[in-house]
């Protein structure tokens, strides 16, 4: 019988043994012994052809197995076989710049890299996943992400991936907190009304999670700033409430090679993808080109559930966390689609388009747009001017109702949206159903129409003026300006 | 999962070590009690011991230690409290993140310290172990205190010291 002593790192396959006996007659019939006994051992102990590994040193009697006759060294009852590990390593040539060139900003992982005592506590639950673990936190404090639009659906995302300990998040937007938003956009409280979005979400963030970066950008995105503001960032969540923004989000995520994890929301219905150029379709793949600017109003306009941006939200934010982690499948070629009233998740296939302008192999649109007039933007204030669209001003339309002959007013709203709040003496014909009820109104009058804010009463006022409605006008910034300007007392929604 | 804590010490010793082989790789020997070792608990890391780097090769960016140093290093702790429960080595102008020829190499049981260092200094320390199904080297929690904040009974100075 001959003794072998086993190394620490070699007991895991000995069930702690320290020390074993084994029946032999060589060293190389020693080790092959072992690797019977202890299977687990053999791939650690032996090369798949057999030979001894070079990282381990045999030892008879502390004597080197090669300054003897190495795997064919005899051994006798008695014996004592000691096994020692050679430790090597290294980094990877392929990676490595030449020596000295390197600056220090080059290198990934610096500065100095570890969790600290509370972050370990903090992201006690994630490091208890081994999909996430040690390293996926690290990762997830390294990554930027950029949130474009602090809204309805920036909102949730933010709050979880701050919460999560993503490293840097960057946040568009340049509207200021409103009555309005706090029935769905949870950043925000009661006491932030009036103040600017960046301010009041960075403040959030920050207490939530004061080892989160927050960058904020306070302006709209634009063909001229997309490609910068995004370019630092790992993935753009895109949760924007407008055409214009959301190619202009894909065509800039498509030209950087950057994921773009949308969603969009309306009504009581979400929608969900992870459009990127580099491993599927893109936005533009789904849809080529807008819809008619008339046909969806925006959720300012439409309405949307409270709730509904909330789940839509975290979709988008559990996507981006999956991509910075590199772990499940991402919602890649997959448009998810849920409607809250029937509470039911349904999935469509989305193909890359081989036509596909921007992210097909063969693009025709290689930089970016004028992404408004691409989408046929009515603008909200005084961009219909521009068009030759006739309009009035509040403070004139007042002055006119006051005189001698008033002019007709045409509300093209919806009705629930009549029900709180309309202008004296006006009808209410929906936009919709503006085409099929032209016979209520008289040509032969002066007419003003308005909506909240004037992008359905411009689109109806060109319909009027083409259909030959020779006297037409819009109410320049809707009902909203209106309140503000004639008539306070007026509710704004 | 096994944490390391590497007393503030130690880790400047070990990076003043990686600095003065730059740009080669530098390595050696983790040292800590014996008697601690079988709880599955932090390692508490109480000496370092330099290596040679023995690669017979492209020594800026390999390292070995020859199983006879490990063995004349354990030797030498013989009788002593200490033990040998991993290795550090350095990566010269590469991040603190294992390499697939590390992990190739690696044996279980054993702490790997890898520290980052260019010629500007040195950087990222992290510390990674062999999982149990032997084949993902996975990076463990590694926490440096600073001698003050060690329990007394567990300091480099021994118990009693104090």
């Amino acid at each position: 019988m001959v003794t072998v002593k086993i190394p620490m790192p070699l007991r895991s396959f000995t069930d702690g043994a320290a020390e074993i006996t084994v029946e032999a007659e060589t060293v190389g019939g020693v080790v092959l012994a072992i690797g019977e006994r202890f299977p687990g051992s053999k791939t650690r102990l032996l090369h798949p052809n057999g030979k001894l590994r070079s990282f381990l040193g045999f030892y008879l009697n502390d004597e080197d197995i090669r300054n003897l006759e190495g795997d064919l060294t005899p051994v006798k009852e008695g014996d004592v076989v000691s096994i020692v590990p050679a430790i090597a390593g290294g980094s990877p040539a392929e990676a490595r710049r030449s020596a000295s060139s390197v600056p220090l900003s080059v290198l990934p992982n610096l500065p100095e890299e570890t969790l600290d005592r509370d972050e370990l506590r903090r992201y006690s639950r994630h490091l208890l996943l081994p999909e996430v673990g040690l390293a996926g936190q690290k990762k997830l404090r390294r990554s930027k992400v950029l949130l474009v639009g602090a809204g309805g659906l920036g909102s949730p995302a933010a709050l979880y991936l701050a919460a999560a300990g993503v490293g840097e998040i960057g946040l568009v937007d340049f509207d200021e907190v409103d009555l309005s938003n706090l029935q769905r956009q949870i950043l925000y409280s009661a006491r932030d009304l009036g103040r600017p979005k960046l301010e009041a979400a960075r403040e959030r963030l920050e207490a939530l999670n004061p080892g989160v970066r927050v960058v904020p950008y306070l302006t709209p995105l634009s063909a001229e700033n997309a490609l910068d503001v995004l370019r630092p960032y790992d993935v753009v969540v895109d949760g924007t409430d407008n055409f214009p923004t959301r190619y202009l989000v894909n065509d800039a995520c498509v030209l950087l090679g950057k994921p773009n994890v949308y969603g969009s929301i309306y009504r009581f219905e979400g929608q969900a993808s992870v459009f990127d150029a580099t491993k599927g379709p893109c936005y533009r793949c789904l849809f080529p080109e807008p819809p008619p600017a008339d046909l969806v109003p925006s959720c300012a306009e439409a309405g949307v559930l409270g709730v509904l941006p909330g789940l839509i939200g975290l979709i988008q934010a559990t996507e981006t966390v999956k991509i910075l982690l590199g772990v499940g499948e991402p919602l890649v070629g997959r448009l998810l689609l849920y409607d809250a009233l029937a509470m039911r998740f349904r999935e469509l296939k989305l193909r890359k388009n081989p036509e596909c302008v921007i992210c097909s192999t063969r693009p025709t649109q290689t930089g970016l747009i004028d992404y408004p007039a691409f989408c046929g933007v009515p603008a909200i204030a005084a961009e219909t001017d521009g068009q030759g669209l006739p309009e009035i001003t509040p403070e004139a339309l007042r002055d006119e109702l006051a005189g001698a002959d008033p002019p007709t007013l045409l509300d093209v709203r919806d009705p629930n949206e009549w029900d709180i709040v309309h202008l004296p003496n006006a009808r209410l014909i929906p936009r919709a159903q503006l085409p099929g009820r032209l016979n209520e109104i008289t040509s032969a009058r002066r007419i003003v129409v308005y909506c909240r804010t004037g992008g359905r009463s411009s689109q109806a006022t060109r319909l009027l003026l083409d259909l030959g409605f020779s006297n037409v006008r819009n109410l320049r910034g809707g009902i909203t300006a209106w309140a503000e300007k004639v008539d306070p007392s007026l509710p704004t929604y | 999962m096994r944490p390391v804590q590497v007393p503030s010490p130690l880790v400047e010793a070990i990076r003043r070590h990686a600095r003065e082989a730059y740009p080669e790789e530098c390595c050696g020997f983790l040292l800590a009690r014996a008697d601690a070792l079988p709880i599955d608990a932090p390692r508490l890391i109480r000496a370092i011991r330099r290596a040679a780097n023995a690669s017979e090769g492209e020594r800026r960016r390999r390292f070995v230690i020859p199983a006879e140093e490990l063995r004349s290093t354990e030797r030498e702790l013989e009788g002593t409290e200490q033990v040998v429960v991993g290795f550090y080595h350095s990566h010269p102008d590469y991040p603190a993140r294992p390499s697939q020829f590390d992990q190739e190499n690696a044996w279980p049981w054993y702490s790997y310290l890898v520290l980052s260092v260019t010629a500007a200094g040195t950087a990222a320390l992290a510390a990674f172990e062999l999982d149990a199904d032997n084949a993902t080297f996975r990076e463990v929690p590694l926490v440096t205190p600073s001698a003050d904040e060690l329990d007394p009974t567990e300091s480099l100075r021994g118990p009693g010291a104090r």
